[in-house]
């Protein structure tokens, strides 16, 4: 018990000085878990991290869950995951809550509206950013674009989509390999 | 009962949504479209903008947040519960198969076709987004003119806030602040 309590505390205190996830995340975890702690290593942190990005849900989340299941079984995969999130969950309460109040002022309505085009340059820029990452070929160009269309202009949900595009993933590349045979 | 519908909405959130960061964000604006009262397309950008500047994964920022608004504290604790549960499932189902996921045929070639799919999701939420903040078209509509359809100021703010964004790649929350200060000024 005052293990997984401790694990719950690390994982609150990696949280709590993370900013933004991703890849933010990696240089904390490997000062907190391979330098100074020794609970595994660097090539094992790559590996979880590498299957967190290709997992459902945040990647921050499932990298927490591995290393806490690696270390005290599933309670220290819960443990792990509950600590990272509770900084989040505090912090986000109490800023909605001041903001709540905050955006009837016009000061704060203009700063916002300042705020919505640096996020419109943030996605942008997050876009172009993972480009060379995901899409590698014609096919991948044409998922882009008809997920694009699909989505933007018709709005039809997203669960669809990845359910879709993940059945058409594994068959063209299974018939591909046949071919080759 | 709300607390259970943000619960069951966010499990599949956080079953489908995949690649971290940005990736809930097209959940979320189809949330916000299939319950119009929980909030608004506006209100899901400020989400953005405060999840960047605020320590934690952007996406559980994210749901905690919407579940704030929607439901208050218990709320915002619901959803973002919500969002994990499918993650620690599927992480320890794994991690009991590391060694032969790691290795598997079939994760790798569904991944082929979600991987550009997610691309295509992400880019569409910022599709959208642009078109709140950068086009006018109640005005086009009525005008017809093609110079009522942008909205000027905040066009050319963009462009030089995403040409100092990707020359020197500061803190996002910099650029953020950077903005804040030109909105008061300029009252985009």
């Amino acid at each position: 018990m005052k293990e997984l309590l401790k694990l719950y505390i690390l994982f609150a205190k990696m949280g709590s000085v993370c900013f933004g996830g991703g890849y933010a995340m990696l240089p904390i975890l490997e000062r907190e878990l391979v330098q100074n702690r020794g609970w595994c290593t660097k090539e094992e942190l790559i590996d979880y991290y590498a299957i967190g990005q290709c997992t459902p849900g945040v990647i921050a989340v499932n990298t927490s869950t591995f290393i806490g299941h690696k270390l005290k079984g599933i309670p220290g995969g819960i443990a792990a995951t509950l600590g990272f999130v509770t900084p989040s969950v505090i912090i986000i309460s109490v800023l909605a809550t001041i903001l709540e109040y905050a955006t009837s002022l016009p000061v704060v309505g203009y700063a916002f509206s300042g705020i919505r085009i640096c996020v419109c340059v943030l996605i942008v820029s997050a876009t172009v950013n993972l480009w060379k990452s995901a899409i590698k070929d014609k096919l991948g160009v044409g998922i882009f674009i008809v997920v694009f269309v699909l989505s933007a202009l018709l709005g039809i949900s997203p669960i669809i989509v990845v359910v879709l595009s993940g059945a058409l993933g594994y068959a063209v590349s299974r018939a591909r390999e046949s071919d080759k045979k | 009962m709300i607390y259970i519908r943000l619960l069951y909405e966010f499990f599949k959130v956080g079953l489908f949504a995949i690649g971290g960061g940005l990736a809930t964000l097209p959940f979320l604006q189809n949330l916000s479209v299939k319950y119009p009262e929980w909030f608004s397309m506006e209100q899901l950008m400020n989400m953005v903008a405060v999840s960047e500047s605020t320590p934690g994964p952007m996406g559980v920022n994210m749901a905690t947040y919407v579940g704030f608004t929607t439901g208050k504290v218990l709320g915002g604790i619901c959803a973002t519960l919500g969002l994990i549960t499918p993650s620690v499932i599927i992480i320890i189902i794994v991690a009991s198969i590391f060694e032969k996921f790691k290795n598997s045929k079939t994760v790798e070639r569904v991944f082929y076709g979600i991987r550009p799919a997610s691309m295509g999701l992400i880019a569409a939420a910022g599709f959208l987004v642009i078109k709140e903040a950068l086009l006018n078209i109640p005005l086009f509509m009525e005008n017809r003119m093609i110079t009522d359809l942008f909205r000027l100021k905040s066009v050319i703010f963009f462009v030089i806030l995403y040409i100092a964004y990707t020359k020197f790649k500061k803190h996002p929350i910099f650029y953020i602040a950077l903005s804040a200060a030109a909105g008061i000024i300029i009252r985009f």
